[in-house]
């Protein structure tokens, strides 16, 4: 019994700290000078499904998509309590819109196989868009609810929700499977376990042990590398700390749905904000010139 | 790829573009009432529809709700395909999904829009996940413009510009959709203009059927809750903010006092939220209600872009801080610059004065 469960979290740079650096002279986002985070609502979605799991029994499957250094993040899902973790890591999935990445996600979930629920954050906030998880559950087939704050009941294939709609709440029934969204006040996220932490610190996918080999043996042979690589893979996933690493042809995903080809959005063009100081009319901070400001309001039909 | 209506599809068969298609809107209801947002879609829509010389149409799933669209076409629609029925008295989303999928498969209109609201953001990624189109999240604004391709050099005439911040508000993104339509986009509540109206204006209601299978009509609303909202922005002639350089919940006060001399409302920036100085429904910016009040008098803050993206339309600005280099102050008609603690109370007092 219990319920398998698989988690969609993203890593993404920290836009509420965007520094100058990081925009580059052409107005485009340099994503290298930026630092990154697990995004936020996605450890909502991560704490949501644990807690299933802690009360029912089942599975928790952290599962992303990004490059190799994405596997931070399912570190931190590891270090919280996921049983598993998969990175899904391919260039050809690059320049992604939210509909081919809801299409790759969806085919990662129908290699994971089995899935009663999937959580997802609400939205990332590095585009703020919340499609991805609606997306994802058309590509499935299956019901989502989106804006999950809490379960109110969930036995056998039955789930009863409650979303906040914002002016608002109600409560949901539906039967497994189903995709939920989850907001930030949905729960309080639990601290990375420090024994969890001490055993899973050294998890790796498969590109992070290659560029540790890389690093270890700089003048060995491609050939030896890569028995290096399988046999640390192997001593990895003995120990249970293998990010398992999937690509699109892991997955079957056919590739005219993914990437740029797959993305029938487009940008036409991008602008840095940059501030336009046209001016504005200084008021002294005393008395006489607010009495002054309050004047030209009033004149102005500002004030009625 | 499966297609959620169980077809197997092998190649991809959008929906081609339609250049005579029309320009739709998702008219959002709510207990027989629409959503103000429905109405600033309609007047951007009439916009868009006017320049592509094209017939503009608003989409009213519900239940006994045809009486709304005399406002829908007094607010510029031609058109109002009204899809009576039981099972949309409240919103769910798949049997409103399936509403609109159906419609755009059997009219191909070139662009549709949603608001921005819990519903539009439940609703259009699904439909656009079926139909396979392009949708851009919380535009700030439409526009129609051309574009060439960069690589292959072709150039897409009257394309839907759908633009909005991104990165946190850190850059504005125009998006477009040249070869999957139709173009859709959600928009943001509150920044599109609310126009007045037209009741003279004459257009079509066209009653259409939709037919639904057991999976769609399978979720089932237990309990329903609706709250008015408690604080109004959105409707404020004069908003008075205060950001996290207020300090404490204690000198906040000073902003419910101008607020209140003024007759005006009381917004917040995030920092102030954060910081618990406020509840978070007087929170402005990108993730809080966008605004364009007549008077916006910001006190305290700093004006990151997430917080000037939901305020700069606002007719005449203040700022009041101490620090000259504030970015607040780049948007600012009037600026003061010094201890928002003692320019404060020489304000209430000024306005008090006034009369």
């Amino acid at each position: 019994m219990g319920y398998d469960i698989v988690v969609c979290v993203k890593q993404v740079p920290d836009t509420a700290n965007i520094t100058g650096e990081a925009m580059k002279a052409d107005g485009t986002v340099n994503r290298a000078a930026l630092p990154t985070i697990f995004n936020p609502e996605d450890l909502n979605a991560l704490e949501a499904a644990l807690q299933i799991r802690d009360q029912h029994g089942g599975s928790v499957t952290a599962l992303t998509m990004g490059p190799p250094a994405a596997c931070e993040v399912l570190r931190e899902c590891l270090y919280r309590g996921a049983d598993r973790a998969i990175l899904l890591s391919d260039r050809r999935a690059a320049a992604s819109d939210t509909l081919a990445t809801s299409y790759i996600l969806s085919m990662a979930a129908r290699k994971i196989g089995k899935y009663d629920l999937i959580f997802c954050g609400r939205q990332a906030i590095d585009g703020d868009t919340a499609q991805v998880g609606p997306q994802m559950a058309e590509k499935l087939h299956i019901q989502q609810i989106t804006y999950f704050e809490k379960v109110v009941d969930l036995s056998g294939r039955t789930l009863r929700a409650r979303r906040n709609v914002g002016n608002g709440w109600e409560i949901l029934e539906v039967r497994l499977p189903v995709l939920l969204t989850v907001l930030d006040s949905a729960n309080e996220v639990r601290p990375a376990a420090a024994k969890r932490l001490m055993s899973q610190k050294r998890a790796r996918g498969a590109t992070e042990v290659a560029a540790q080999v890389n690093a270890d043996m700089p003048t060995a042979s491609a050939e030896q590398k890569e028995q290096e690589q399988a046999s640390r893979v192997e001593a990895l996933k003995a120990q249970g700390l293998c990010i398992e690493q999937w690509n699109l042809d892991d997955i079957k995903a056919d590739l005219q749905w993914c990437g740029l080809a797959g993305s029938p959005t487009k940008v036409n063009r991008v602008l840095s904000i940059v501030l336009t100081k046209e001016g504005y009319t200084e008021i002294a901070a005393t008395e006489a010139g607010i009495r002054t400001m309050v004047q030209e309001l009033i004149v102005d039909h500002t004030l009625g | 790829m499966l297609r959620s209506n169980g077809r197997i599809c092998q190649s991809i068969d959008m929906i081609e573009p339609n250049r005579q298609g029309e320009v739709w809107f998702y008219a959002e209801q709510e207990d027989e009432h629409l959503n103000e947002v429905s109405l600033e879609l309609a007047s951007k829509a009439r916009e868009l529809a006017d320049k592509l010389g094209v017939k503009m149409a608003a989409v009213l799933p519900g239940w006994n709700v045809r009486e709304l669209s005399y406002r829908l076409i007094a607010h510029g629609a031609d058109k109002v395909y009204y899809v009576h029925d039981t099972r949309l008295e409240h919103y769910r989303t798949l049997p409103y999904a399936r509403v609109m999928c159906q419609l755009i498969e059997k009219h191909k209109p070139q662009i549709v829009m949603y608001g921005a609201t819990a519903i539009g953001r439940d609703m259009a990624p699904r439909v656009a996940s079926e139909m396979r189109a392009g949708l851009t999240a919380d535009c700030t604004d439409l526009q129609i413009g051309d574009h060439t391709d960069p690589k292959t050099k072709v150039q897409h005439k009257n394309l839907l510009m759908q633009i909005r911040p991104a990165f946190g508000g850190n850059i504005i993104a125009w998006i477009i959709n040249y070869d999957r339509w139709p173009q859709m986009a959600t928009v943001r509540e509150g920044v599109m203009r609310l126009g007045e109206g037209d009741p003279r204006r004459s257009g079509q209601i066209i009653e259409e059927k939709v037919e639904w299978d057991d999976f769609e009509l399978a979720v089932k609303l237990i309990e329903r809750h609706r709250e008015a909202r408690k604080v109004n922005l959105k409707g404020a002639r004069i908003i008075v903010a205060g950001g996290g350089g207020v300090g404490s919940k204690d000198n906040f006060k000073l902003i419910h006092e101008l607020a209140g001399a003024l007759g005006g409302a009381v917004g917040a920036s995030r920092a102030a939220v954060d910081s618990g100085f406020i509840s978070k429904d007087h929170q402005i910016g990108q993730t809080g209600t966008t605004v364009r009040p007549a008077l916006y008098i910001a006190c305290g803050i700093s004006g990151a872009v997430q917080h000037r993206a939901g305020m700069e339309e606002s007719a005449k600005i203040i700022a009041i801080n101490w620090d000259k280099d504030a970015p607040i102050f780049g948007v600012a008609h009037y600026g003061i610059v010094g201890d928002m603690n003692k320019i404060l109370p020489m304000f209430i007092k000024a306005v008090r004065d006034r009369g």
